[in-house]
């Protein structure tokens, strides 16, 4: 059995009554599900899986082939050649790394293909390299560092401290989040990527006069930070994107994430009935919270399920505008898509709460409401 | 002797006749991504033939390769960059202007490998045994670390260039034409070996691997011959990087880390050290393997591993060494 | 203030590099056998720690569990695999070790997921303390370097003072004579592989208490573990222990003090960037100023 290539549902040259008059879809899933990045691409697959589960008949359009992209780039390359040349997909999506999405989706949109994206949205496709069938349904990058800068004054924290990893990513953070602060940065610090202890920097933060941290750490580096940071009594209050506090990290941070601020523009406690809908699905299903990326893969599966029910992926033009009306029930509640095909959408704060025995998130308010991107103004379509 | 040196001859022309095949076969039916899967095997191959050099006939176990891997790729992309950019890649203290031509960029691809070889060659080379497994590796890390941090192309994310570089006469874009560029290069790269390995020189670093005394008691210098070697390897390597970049048109750190090494090694075993066309049946298996395991399970790594372990301790001439051995028996 | 703190930090780091590289060295001295997989028994030792503290509910039984898991590994291992490997050349114990390692982690993916897992500090060992001169500092750190200088003490009095010692000392004198002199080699070697193994182990454990714990976390730091090595020499623990420190130190004052220094000399806007990517290579630059120096190792043998 290929556990790896689920073909949900064959279509059927049949068109439903009523329904649509679109043709299928071929979609082209590649994401994470093998190595230390798994948890993550994993959550992708099953959020989209769980939207096209909750669609019943309608995902009868929608073909779907995923592969493991092990989080290597040149490996993404490579399914994406395959699912291009030989397996003729309609759509791609699935990428969760901002790398492996710049290495894939570039020539993916120059050969025709729609990519949506589910999680990263690197600046570069948002700006000047912004193209007609490339859609990112997540956010644009520097989204969750700005809303937590906003916060960040709206808080009227006078002085922070900014931290995040030496890479494009990290550096699109700080410049990210200075963008909407308007308080004094007190220490700009750049880490290793994959650096796992932080002392350093905590003696740094310790000596400096900040009032606030602000860090932009995924993965196994964010987990590392917060617990080194709880045990040195530091104490100065911790602001961060959703990445480090998300679903699927928090278990292992454990209660040193306690009343942490982060932003993001879903929570699973959200109040809206799609959000609702989706959180008790996604629980009765796979036995868990959802996460952020959990939540991305489900709004841009219902997205790409709304666009089907319109057009034919056939006619770019139609299939195109179709998606652009970003007519599906997000689970964000509000969701429209910006010039660039970008959202606009509300960022929240949210804090790191106990519910029972299981850490979570909370929503404690708005952060930014109706926000786009930077970079909508140097898109040219 | 005479006999086996045939029967290599003969399974060395069969090896890459067969890749060819696979190839030809896969563009009449139609299937572009069959023959970029061969264009993987023989570019990794090229790359383990570049390894075979040292690791193989000089008895250097390099698992740094990946920097000179890693390096021919960051050639090609930076070239490629600015040749689409029309900035100059460098003013001072001369102009040196990007370029999308493959003839232009492959040389100095290798000569970059080159370079980087013989600094951490001339380093490396005096120590010996694990320290320099272990020195290799760990300056093909600071690279790696290197590239991560070098924000100017790209860093972690690494650098796209799109659209793949031009050849005279031929659309690289096609698949079968960009197999037919690689596969080329890899008959040069070992008949260059095959030379190489015949001649003085050749002759002179299988003495130094196999008794170092005695070699420098017939008045071979062994620290200049391995150096040689490995400068030659790293050239090759640097080429094979090149090559890869454009079969990807993309270059990332991941080109340089250690898993890369360790692959690229594992070409060279699994096809079976200091034999010619060992790294080409190795790449073309590792490929094969990682597409078959890779549809079987997600946690085909650990199936990998348990081959490789398998063939270290019970197979250890790789497979062309149990073909022959076979073949010696009958 | 802060250097002091750097300080102590950089001694932390070198205390926890010297437990991985221990072993690494033992195993090289001894047996002349290098093991890449020397980072997964790292990795066994956190997962067991974790799982352990987890279904307990006891940090220190999951320490307990860590090094017995990992010594068990270990011993398995070499039972299994390794032994074959000693009368081989070094290429086929890098491959060996390199298919380890790919088993190991797809092994851990498989029992315990992808997800890191959670492993806490006890009350007793959290928090930070005030240090004569004010400093305030986390307990933990501290009783990291504690176990730190313990082992090491252990490893000189094991080495020096006992029967086992000695024999590890002829061992990596005359691999021929020991065994001639009718001491069990075999049993030798699993002992001094499942010595080093839980030595990882305990690594791992302490680190994964304060870092996370998840598949591939020991690679990082084997490369570390080989940096310290040269650096130090093949087979000497003293070497362990003092290229541990060396590397430990360069690289935490390094990461604290090249950017700013250099915020000084270029604007500060990519000073920060630059600094940082300077910090990153600076030890790779203190092994090749040593190998350059004595290419042997700050304490290896001649040869």
């Amino acid at each position: 059995m290929k556990l790896k290539r689920l073909l949900i549902c064959g279509v059927a040259a049949v068109a439903l009554a009523g329904a649509a008059q679109a043709e299928g879809v071929k979609v082209g899933m590649i994401t994470t599900l093998s190595g230390g990045g798994a948890g993550l691409g994993v959550d992708t697959r099953d959020g989209f899986l769980l939207a096209l589960k909750n669609a019943g008949d309608a995902a009868k359009q929608v073909e779907l082939v995923i592969e493991d992209d092990q989080q290597k780039p040149d490996v993404a390359v490579q399914i994406a050649d395959k699912m291009i040349q030989s397996e003729q997909v309609d759509v791609l999506t699935g990428i969760v790394w901002s790398n492996l999405a710049m290495a894939v989706v570039p020539a993916a949109v120059a050969q025709g293909k729609f990519y949506l994206s589910t999680n990263a949205a690197p600046s570069q496709l948002a700006g000047a390299g912004c193209n007609p069938k490339y859609f990112s349904v997540s956010y644009q990058n520097d989204n969750l560092h700005e809303a937590a800068g906003a916060y960040a004054t709206d808080a009227g924290i006078g002085k922070m401290f900014i931290m995040a990893p030496n890479y494009p990513a990290g550096q699109d953070s700080l410049s990210g989040f200075k963008r909407y602060y308007k308080g004094e940065v007190a220490n700009e610090v750049y880490t290793q990527v994959g650096q796992t202890d932080y002392a350093a920097e905590i003696a740094q933060i310790r000596n400096s006069d900040a009032d606030a941290v602000f860090f932009f750490l995924p993965g196994g580096m964010g987990i590392a930070f917060m617990k080194q940071y709880a045990e040195s009594g530091v104490g100065k209050p911790v602001i961060g994107p959703a990445f480090s506090f998300s679903q699927d990290i928090l278990p292992a941070v454990g209660d040193a994430a306690l009343g942490v601020r982060n932003t993001a523009q879903w929570s699973h406690d959200l109040d809206n009935p799609a959000n609702k809908a989706f959180v008790e699905s996604f629980q009765a299903e796979y036995g868990r919270l959802p996460s952020l990326y959990a939540a991305q893969a489900y709004d841009t599966a219902n997205l790409l399920l709304s666009a089907v029910a319109k057009a034919d992926v056939a006619d770019a033009d139609a299939f195109r505008a179709a998606l652009t009306e970003a007519d599906f029930p997000s689970v964000r509640g509000k969701f429209s898509f910006g010039p660039n095909q970008h959202p606009i959408q509300d960022y929240y704060v949210r804090e790191v709460v106990k519910e029972g025995d299981v850490l979570t998130n909370k929503i404690i308010g708005p952060a930014m409401t109706d926000h786009g991107d930077a970079y909508a103004e140097q898109c040219k379509m | 002797m005479g006999e086996l040196l045939n029967r290599d001859a003969i399974i060395n022309l069969v090896i890459f006749a067969l890749l060819v095949a696979v190839a030809l076969g896969a563009h009449l039916a139609g299937d572009g991504f069959t023959v970029t899967l061969a264009t993987k095997a023989a570019i990794f191959g090229l790359a383990g033939v570049g390894l075979n050099l040292a690791l193989g006939y000089g008895g250097l176990i390099s698992f740094g390769h990946a920097a000179f891997f890693g390096i021919g790729g960051y050639v090609t992309g930076i070239l490629a960059s600015h040749a689409s950019s029309g900035m100059p890649v460098v003013t001072l203290p001369f102009t040196i202007m990007g370029s999308n031509e493959m003839l232009g960029i492959w040389p100095v691809a290798m000569l970059a490998g080159g370079v980087a070889a013989l600094a951490i060659g001339a380093l490396s080379l005096r120590t010996s045994g694990v320290y320099f497994i272990m020195v290799t590796l760990a300056f093909a890390q600071m690279l790696y670390y290197f590239a991560i941090s070098w924000s100017r192309y790209g860093g972690e994310d690494g650098l796209s260039f799109y659209v793949r570089n031009t050849f005279p006469g031929l659309n690289t874009f096609a698949p079968i034409q960009y197999f037919a560029i690689c596969a080329v290069l890899l008959a040069l790269a070992l008949v260059f070996t095959a030379v190489v390995t015949q001649s003085r020189f050749g002759l002179a670093l299988q003495a130094a691997r196999q008794n170092s005394q005695r070699a420098v008691a017939v008045g071979i210098r062994p620290y200049a011959i391995r150096l040689t070697a490995f400068v030659l390897s790293g050239m090759i390597v640097g080429l094979a990087g090149s090559l890869y970049a454009d079969l990807n048109r993309f270059v990332s750190p991941a080109m340089l880390s250690w898993h890369m090494s360790g692959e690229i090694m594992v070409f060279v075993i699994l096809g079976g050290v200091g034999r010619l066309c060992g790294p080409v049946a190795g790449a073309a298996i590792y490929i094969l393997l990682e597409h078959v395991l890779g549809g079987i399970s997600d946690y085909w790594q650990a199936l990998l591993g348990l081959l490789l372990l398998g063939i270290v301790l019970f197979a250890p001439g790789g497979l062309i060494g149990i073909v022959t051995r076979r073949g010696r028996h009958a | 203030m802060l250097l002091a703190e750097q300080a102590l930090n950089g001694l932390q780091y070198g205390m926890m590099l010297f437990l991985m590289a221990a072993g690494l060295t033992l195993v090289f001295g001894v047996m002349g056998l290098i093991n890449l997989a020397h980072g997964s028994l790292y990795m066994t030792g956190a997962f067991a720690c974790a799982a352990v503290a987890a279904a307990t509910g006891s940090f220190w039984l999951g320490l307990v569990a860590s090094l017995a898991a990992a010594a068990a590994a270990g011993a398995l291992v070499e039972v299994a695999v390794i032994r074959r490997l000693y009368a081989r050349d070094h290429l086929d114990q890098v491959l060996a070790t390199f298919a380890l390692i790919l088993i190991f982690s797809e092994g851990a993916r498989w029992l315990f997921g992808s997800f890191p897992l959670y492993l806490k500090l006890p009350p007793s060992l959290s928090g930070a303390v005030v240090l004569p001169g004010g400093l305030h500092y986390p307990l933990f750190r501290l009783v990291i370097i504690g176990f730190g200088a313990a082992v090491a003490v252990g490893l000189w009095w094991l080495i020096t003072r006992t029967r086992l010692g000695i024999r590890i000392r002829a061992g990596e004198a005359d691999r021929e004579m020991i065994g001639a002199l009718g001491v069990d080699i075999a049993r030798l070697y699993t002992i001094v592989f499942a010595l080093g193994a839980a030595l990882a182990g305990f690594a791992g454990a302490l680190v994964g208490s304060i870092q996370s714990v998840q598949v591939g976390m020991g690679e990082p730091v084997l490369i570390l573990a080989f940096v310290v090595v040269v650096i130090g020499g093949i087979g000497s623990i003293k070497g362990a222990f003092v290229g541990a420190l060396l590397v430990g130190m360069t690289d935490t004052l390094g990461k604290a003090l090249l950017p700013g220094l250099l915020s000084q000399v270029v604007e500060a806007s990519s000073a920060k960037t630059v600094g940082a990517s300077l910090a990153s290579v600076l030890i790779y630059v203190l092994m090749a100023v040593v190998l350059i120096m004595r290419p042997q190792g700050l304490f290896g043998a001649r040869g």
